[in-house]
């Protein structure tokens, strides 16, 4: 196996290899044991400074990376745009080249802007991490996404795998078909037909309007959030119909002839994609992807920072 | 590529018989002592050892292996990255004699990887090193160990290599050279 990513930034799942991914899973196996020790800290990144650049809202992402890199002694560094010069008008580069100019080594970046890392990476000298850049992609997420459904049933080939609802606007979505593809896991997406991108089966992802039927094909539902802030337009006429047909309840779950595990990669919109019962049950890994994202995300920080200055 | 054998399998079991004695004579009965081997190859020599104080009916030795890969300090400095293998302490090592065992003790940078990883399990009492090979005079830090199973000259172009029945279907230790 593989010692080393084939890549010296984290844009997007679609750059890396099986290798890669099967790397950083093994990578993330050995820091999941490190944060369940009494110390949950290795020296690994001290020498190394992180600034993790938002512009764009989050909670869990930017704590699990914050966590992340203190878990590996770096020191970090945390930038929110809302309360920066971007709002005078300064340019990302510039931007960017600012904090590159105090000594910094890796960036970690939202940005509401798809391909802004990709950008990035061609025009200042430092490893980037893509933590979400619009509605492209978020590998990290993904990887977490595999990496728990890989601890849960075993493995990810061969597993049939659903994400539910706002596939259009979902950057989990994009990364997690492409993960799961690699992986050789089967993927179906399903939702209403206004929230499922055109040609989305060149993917090699097939599409179902009927929940239950999805449902009862699949060994794991990813539920994604309706992402209201991205929509411009009306896509379904309200939240009530929308959770009736694709909100996933505890009673839908009973129904079905087997188990399944369900997943969401948060914010949870409580009785919309997902009700409380069917998020607190005991088919329910949405805790454990909580914290697998913090293995993962220090797999992926301590593999790009192993390259030679 | 040149080999020399410096210690065949007769001389080497009697090598371990003679660490598990000396561990005897300093901590018997193991009440308050653990082993520990260094992942990867100080594991094979920490299970030896095990069996060996087995077979002597020292059956309560707790050990456990403890991998140093993320507390190394040549990251970011070597071309290959060293991949990183399982920790498993499942006891509690404050106050407790640990013996950190590895086969061969070199530069001794290993060994400060391992105190600094082994601390993160708490304080013990004490920490002693076992090794089976000591290569003198190659120390780049301030480490010796407290059990040698045999000490050598070399020179830093010489591989100094431990096989083991379990994977290299013989127990022995061989010295490379390379060819003039």
């Amino acid at each position: 196996m593989n010692n080393k990513l084939s890549v010296q930034h984290l844009l997007g799942i679609k750059d890396l290899n099986k290798a890669d991914i099967e790397l950083i899973f093994s990578t993330a196996d050995n820091f999941k044991d490190v944060i369940n020790r009494p110390i949950k800290k290795v020296p690994s990144l001290r020498d190394i400074t992180v600034v993790n650049l938002f512009f764009e809202n989050s909670t869990r992402t930017r704590l699990s990376f914050e966590l992340a890199e203190k878990r590996l002694s770096a020191d970090v560094l945390n930038f929110t745009a809302s309360s920066s010069s971007v709002s005078k008008g300064e340019t990302l580069i510039d931007t960017v080249n600012n904090i590159l100019a105090m000594k910094v080594d890796m960036i970690v970046m939202r940005h509401p802007k798809v391909g802004a890392p990709h950008f990035l990476s061609k025009h200042v000298k430092s490893i980037i991490i893509n933590a979400g850049d619009g509605a492209h992609e978020h590998p990290t997420q993904a990887l977490l996404d595999a990496f728990s459904i890989r601890e849960k049933l075993g493995n990810v080939e061969g597993k049939k795998v659903v994400i539910v609802g706002d596939i259009l606007h979902s950057r989990v979505a994009l990364s997690n078909i492409f993960c799961l593809k690699m992986l050789g896991a089967q993927v179906k997406v399903c939702g209403p037909l206004t929230l499922i991108p055109k040609y989305i089966e060149e993917l090699g992802v097939t599409v179902e309007t009927n929940l239950m039927k999805a449902l009862q094909w699949c060994d794991v539902a990813n539920m994604l959030r309706i992402q209201l802030e991205r929509q411009d337009t009306k896509y379904f006429p309200s939240l009530r119909e929308y959770s009736q047909l694709y909100g996933l309840t505890k009673q839908r779950l009973d129904s079905l002839d087997k188990e399944i595990v369900v997943m969401h990669p948060g914010p949870i919109n409580r009785g919309v994609e997902i009700t409380t019962d069917a998020a607190d049950s005991h088919h329910s890994i949405i805790l454990n992807q909580v914290e697998n994202g913090v293995a993962i995300r220090m797999a992926v920080l301590y593999l790009l920072a192993a390259e030679k200055p | 590529m040149q080999q020399k054998t410096i210690l065949d399998h007769h001389q080497f079991e009697i090598t371990i018989k003679r660490l598990c004695f000396q561990l005897i004579e300093n901590h018997h009965p193991f009440n308050n002592t653990v082993l520990i081997g260094i992942q990867p190859r100080g594991v094979l020599l920490c299970n030896r050892i095990v069996e060996t104080l087995h077979s002597l009916n020292i059956e309560n030795i707790q050990s456990g292996v403890l991998d140093i890969t993320f507390y190394r300090d040549d990251f970011r400095r070597r071309d290959e990255l060293v991949k990183a293998s399982s920790t498993k302490i499942d006891f509690i090592v404050e106050d407790k004699n640990v013996i950190l065992i590895d086969d061969v003790l070199f530069t001794g940078r290993t060994i400060r990887s391992a105190m600094d990883a082994l601390l993160d399990f708490g304080r013990p009492r004490k920490v002693e090193l076992l090794v089976l090979v000591d290569r003198k005079f190659s120390r780049q830090l301030p480490i010796e160990p407290d059990y040698t199973g045999m000490a050598i000259d070399s020179i830093a172009s010489e591989k100094v290599k431990v096989q083991w029945k379990e994977n290299d279907d013989i127990d022995s230790v061989i010295m490379l050279t390379k060819d003039e």
